[in-house]
């Protein structure tokens, strides 16, 4: 009993960072409606920067997001204004192109700055956890990087239902010449949008280079982590990629589990397979 | 040219290759409604789009408040008092009907008077009242016209520009919208009414410009205006 306890408290904790991995990947395929190949990558490299940061600067590596999330949001603004906004009307394929490209060029770069060895951002509560019985026991780092994955969805949400800016934003996923139409400056919107995006990344990535090693080529599981939460809540749905991202988390924990350690990652997608199979819009697209 | 609130001289606008306006000129003064009549391909929402900034015009000048503002983008002309509402209702389908109308008020100016400006838009339109809470995509057709109206008066704006806003309506909606159009106009606003609907147009107008093939073949007083007379250029006969 105490071991299935502790099996989906870790499934939900995992989750909040899941959702975190993917709650970036969902806004711009909801919004931008792009396909952002190189959200694994971004999310990495915000890993890398934050690694910089604490090495130079000698802070933790939470301090570090006070430098690693505007970074990170301009690198975002950038890409989108100079890059992808101008294939935006050319459909889908020269962004997957694009963003392709950016996956290739961000492993690479990072394999030349940092080469190849396994790297972690180190914390002193990485290896501290919460005795609440013998058998059970939650790790700080991961209920932290759940807190943070929760925070920044309700934040998100918040920010898309209260503000004027994330108004302005959904208005341009809904209809973009009437967007214009109200005065949205819409030449900036997508950047703001994949600022946004790619700043939640990097707050994923500090979480995960706390618990995980990285490595340059470590973005493309992140990004079929990223994808799998998109799928299962539904392109653009803020709270939906949190349930998603539980969903996922639940189901890799409990598969290994009853299955053994070796099913963790097949029964998360199967979740997923069974999903594209019977609800393939996702949980809670409208 | 001060005399007008908004003049448009020798107009172009082409998609690619095709010329959709050549050479449309038109003024409208303060406080006045005109029509721009056509059929569907006259070009006479290409004008509108070349006017608002959606489009840049290939050729031509149009000046609002005596300045010239050819080419500036929509943002700012909505902040100088200049808001189109879209053909067919076009609302944003996923936002409540209250964000709707927030949006609306999307500029700085605007912002500060969203309050009275939300309370203006619900007595004119009380249904949106009830429904501010409802995703704008489940309205009717008549509702999301509604809303895409009230959008476009909560910017404060001075001259609005509504493009075929009879469009797949019934008729007694389309009344009542007309009506709506009449009293805010009367409050001191002025309109453009782009319409494929000529007799309903004359009607409310005080002065019509008829278009064709990108051209506007007719212009005058509304009321000295048969229909006879503006449906033969309509149709090019």
């Amino acid at each position: 009993m105490d071991a299935l306890i502790q099996s989906l408290i870790q499934g939900v904790l995992l989750g909040g960072l899941y959702a975190a991995i993917g709650i970036g990947m969902s806004l711009i395929f909801g919004i931008v409606k792009l396909t952002n190949l190189a959200h694994g990558d971004f999310l990495v490299l915000g890993s890398y920067i934050s690694l910089v940061v604490t090495s130079t600067l000698g802070i933790s590596p939470f301090l570090s997001l006070i430098i690693v999330v505007p970074v990170m949001f301009c690198i975002g603004f950038v890409v989108q204004n100079t890059m992808l906004n101008k294939v935006l009307s050319k459909g889908a394929e020269p962004t997957l192109m694009i963003t392709f490209g950016l996956s290739i060029v961000i492993q690479n770069l990072l394999l030349y700055f940092f080469t190849a060895d396994a790297r972690n951002l180190h914390s002193s509560i990485t290896l501290k956890s919460i005795t609440i019985s013998d058998g059970i026991r939650i790790p700080v780092i991961y209920l932290i990087s759940c807190v943070v994955g929760v925070v920044v969805i309700l934040i998100l949400g918040a920010y898309f239902k209260k503000t004027y800016q994330g108004k302005a934003i959904m208005a341009a996923a809904d209809d973009l010449e009437v967007a214009q139409l109200m005065g949205v400056n819409i030449k900036n919107i997508y950047g703001l949008a994949m600022g946004i995006s790619i700043a939640t990344a990097a707050i994923a990535g500090v979480m995960v280079g706390m618990i995980y090693n990285f490595y340059p080529t470590s973005g493309s599981s992140y990004l079929v982590i990223a994808f799998a939460v998109v799928v299962i809540g539904g392109m653009g749905s803020t709270y939906g990629t949190l349930v998603a991202g539980l969903l996922f988390g639940l189901a890799q924990v409990l598969g290994a589990h009853f299955f053994g350690a070796q099913a963790q990652l097949l029964t998360g997608y199967i979740v997923l397979l069974v999903m594209l199979i019977f609800r393939p819009q996702g949980l809670f697209s409208k | 040219m001060s005399d007008y609130l908004l003049k448009a001289e020798d107009i172009n606008a082409k998609y690619g290759d095709f010329q959709a306006v050549q050479g449309a000129s038109f003024d409208i003064k303060k406080g006045e409604i005109i029509s721009v009549i056509g059929t569907n391909g006259a070009g006479k929402s290409t004008l509108m789009k070349a006017i608002v900034g959606i489009m840049k015009p290939s050729g031509g000048k149009v000046y609002y408040k005596g300045e010239d503002i050819t080419g500036i983008p929509t943002h700012k002309l909505v902040e100088m008092g200049l808001i189109a509402v879209p053909e067919g209702g076009r609302v944003f389908p996923r936002m409540s009907v209250l964000d709707n109308l927030i949006m609306g008020s999307y500029t700085p100016k605007a912002r500060k008077e969203r309050n009275q400006a939300l309370e203006r838009v619900y007595e004119l339109f009380p249904i949106l009242k009830e429904k501010a809470n409802q995703a704008a995509g489940s309205l009717s057709g008549g509702q999301r016209q509604m809303v895409a109206i009230g959008r476009a008066l909560m910017s404060e704006p001075e001259l609005v520009c509504f493009d075929e806003i009879s469009l797949g309506l019934a008729p007694t909606v389309i009344k009542d919208i007309y009506a709506t159009i009449r009293q805010i106009n009367k409050e001191g606003l002025t309109v453009i009414l782009v319409e494929q609907d000529v007799k309903r147009s004359l009607k409310i107008s005080d002065r019509s410009y008829v278009m064709l093939k990108g051209k506007i073949v007719l212009e005058g007083n509304s009321q000295e205006l048969t229909e006879d007379e503006v449906k033969k250029a309509y149709f090019g006969l």
